[in-house]
């Protein structure tokens, strides 16, 4: 089974597995990487996984399943997460919500028909000092407002 | 305006890149200490500097690194602790984003003290930018040749690699994140043995926070003697201080250890803004204790915040204001280690859940009468009944809100 993945990403799993005394070592970092090129982690992949690392399919899902940045199914385009967390509140997080649901029209956890945006609250991203924070992706955003959050939307392609 | 450590040369742009970093005087420390020192002396020196964990349990560093049995014939492994996910905590996504090679060069000779050869970098998901910043650093130090093989002609060698979590809170506690580097659910681990014997693929393991690390090189360069007058004799150094909410200027502050609480809300983070008012603060990152405002003149080290019956843990100071219900701020912070008990043990898979419902409940104005003692009941059975100290995290601030804000809460319960 290939799980449908790119030679330079085969290459790539290929040197992180080497790092490890022990493949299982290195199943976060692949999940990274395979969800990056596939968008989430569906069974097909974790079987794949459990091949490549000598372990026991169970073994992935329980993982896939424990940490909060691996996803089953794919989120939109944008993955958009909110801090919901203390400092974030404090600062007007609440806000920051209540306005990326109306201009997606979308409810946290969904995602927007036509796919782009998927809309998250999440716990203290470690950015407090610029709250109320989110991430688009893998970018930080703070000291947000409606407006700011207006112009990185339409920022977006 | 107090000397720094850890953040004196951050208005250097680049100081990212090992060039900046080198005309800086970077990498001085690792050549004195692997040209010069033995790893005995280097540990010595540490030890004397009373350079204490700074991740938030406070251990005194070189101690650890002597708790390693030097006679097993087992590889040795350094996690370095990023995972920095303690609420309010944001200090070490600062010194890895600017500074990457000032902790290459703390694990470069924190390893040398204990020897080790492989180093592994726990970072948390999220800070994924952050990891490839500190790739390329490992990158560029590798190829100047102070990682590797026979790292500057000294017969040492050393590999850094940076390993990503992917969102667990859990995976800050030190036996949780080997458990999670080895590839499974982070599960926390039965303490003893203690990773010093039984650590990383059941070798002898270090654990260390990035910045503790990152104190390292000055320790060596400067010596201990220098470093504990920054701080305090059984704490030195300095603090970088994150402060955040409703203050004029949020961010870190690095200032000597034992610097007033007060002093650094006030002076440096420019006190609250206008109009605001001070109700709490949370002086060690979400899990510690609350303090009321007639409380603020304390000095910000471990025995200090100890003596007062809170905790510096991660120095990571949450200011509240006036306008904030406490009511909203314990459901924060319920929902919060609700959501982040790993499931193990029982008294805080429901205990969390348990108290996070009667919060709710209270929220919702439905609140009735005893619920703050129910959740001062509840937070009491999972305080010290767990394997890792999540438990103590999650019912400490709830102990501390439900009793020293007894009245606000109280205020919140349905009538009759």
């Amino acid at each position: 089974m290939s799980a449908g993945l790119s030679p330079e990403l085969k290459k790539k799993i290929g040197h992180i597995v080497a790092r490890y005394p022990k493949k299982e070592a290195a199943i976060l970092p692949v999940l990274h990487l395979i969800q990056r090129e596939k968008g989430a982690i569906a069974k097909e992949e974790e079987l794949w996984i459990a091949g490549l690392l000598e372990i026991k399919p169970i073994k992935v899902r329980e993982v896939v399943t424990f940490y909060t940045m691996f996803h089953q199914r794919p989120v939109g385009r944008y993955h958009i997460q909110v801090c919901s967390n203390l400092t974030c509140s404090l600062m007007g997080g609440e806000k920051v919500v209540d306005h990326l649901q109306k201009r997606l029209g979308i409810k946290i956890g969904e995602t927007t028909a036509d796919q782009r945006f998927t809309l998250s609250e999440v716990e203290c991203l470690g950015a407090c000092e610029q709250a109320p924070c989110m991430m688009i992706n893998f970018d930080y955003y703070g000291k947000l407002d409606p407006e700011k959050i207006d112009s990185l939307l339409e920022g977006l392609d | 305006m107090a000397e720094k450590i850890l953040t004196k040369h951050f208005d250097l742009a680049n100081l990212y890149e090992i060039e900046t970093y080198l005309e800086q005087g970077g990498y001085r420390a690792v050549t004195k200490a692997l040209k010069q020192m033995t790893p005995a002396g280097i540990m010595d020196e540490v030890k004397k500097a009373s350079l204490r964990g700074r991740g938030g349990a406070g251990f005194p560093a070189g101690l650890k690194w002597s708790f390693v049995p030097q006679t097993s014939d087992k590889p040795k492994y350094l996690c370095v602790n990023a995972d920095e996910g303690e609420p309010g905590t944001f200090k070490d996504r600062y010194i890895l984003t600017h500074n990457p090679h000032l902790l290459i060069e703390g694990t470069i000779i924190a390893s040398f003290s204990v020897g080790i050869h492989s180093a592994y970098v726990y970072i948390r998901g999220e800070y994924e930018t952050v990891a490839q910043r500190l790739e390329h650093a490992v990158v560029e130090a590798a190829e100047k040749g102070y990682l590797g093989k026979n790292i500057l002609g000294s017969g040492f060698d050393l590999d850094i690699f940076v390993h990503r979590g992917a969102g667990a809170y859990i995976c800050g506690e030190e036996t949780a994140l080997l458990e999670s580097l080895e590839g499974r659910r982070a599960y926390p681990r039965l303490k003893p043995p203690f990773p010093a014997s039984v650590g990383l693929f059941q070798c002898p393991t270090v654990i260390n926070n990035v910045e503790t690390l990152a104190n390292i090189p000055a320790i060596i360069e400067k010596g201990a003697s220098w470093f504990l007058d920054k701080g305090l004799p059984r704490d030195g150094g300095t603090r970088i201080f994150g402060v955040s909410g409703p203050v004029v200027r949020p961010g870190i502050y690095e200032l000597p250890v034992g610097t007033s609480l007060r002093e650094i809300i006030e002076i440096h983070a420019g006190g609250l803004k206008p109009g605001k008012k001070l109700k709490a603060v949370i002086p060690g990152g979400m899990s510690a204790p609350i303090l009321k405002p007639d409380e603020i003149d304390i000095k910000m080290d471990f025995d200090s915040l100890a003596g007062i019956g809170s905790m510096l843990g991660s120095a990571a100071i949450i200011v509240i204001d006036e306008d904030t219900p406490i009511l909203d701020v314990l459901e924060k912070v319920a929902k919060f280690y609700a959501h982040e008990s790993c499931g193990q043990c029982t008294p805080c898979r429901i205990g969390t859940s348990w108290i996070y419902k009667i919060v709710k409940r209270m929220s919702s104005g439905q609140g009735e009468k005893g619920d703050a003692e129910e959740l001062v009941r509840l937070a009491s059975n999972i305080k010290g009944k767990t394997l890792c100290p999540m438990g103590d995290a999650a019912s400490m601030p709830v102990l501390s809100l439900a009793q020293k804000f007894k009245n606000d809460l109280e205020s919140c319960l349905k009538e009759g």
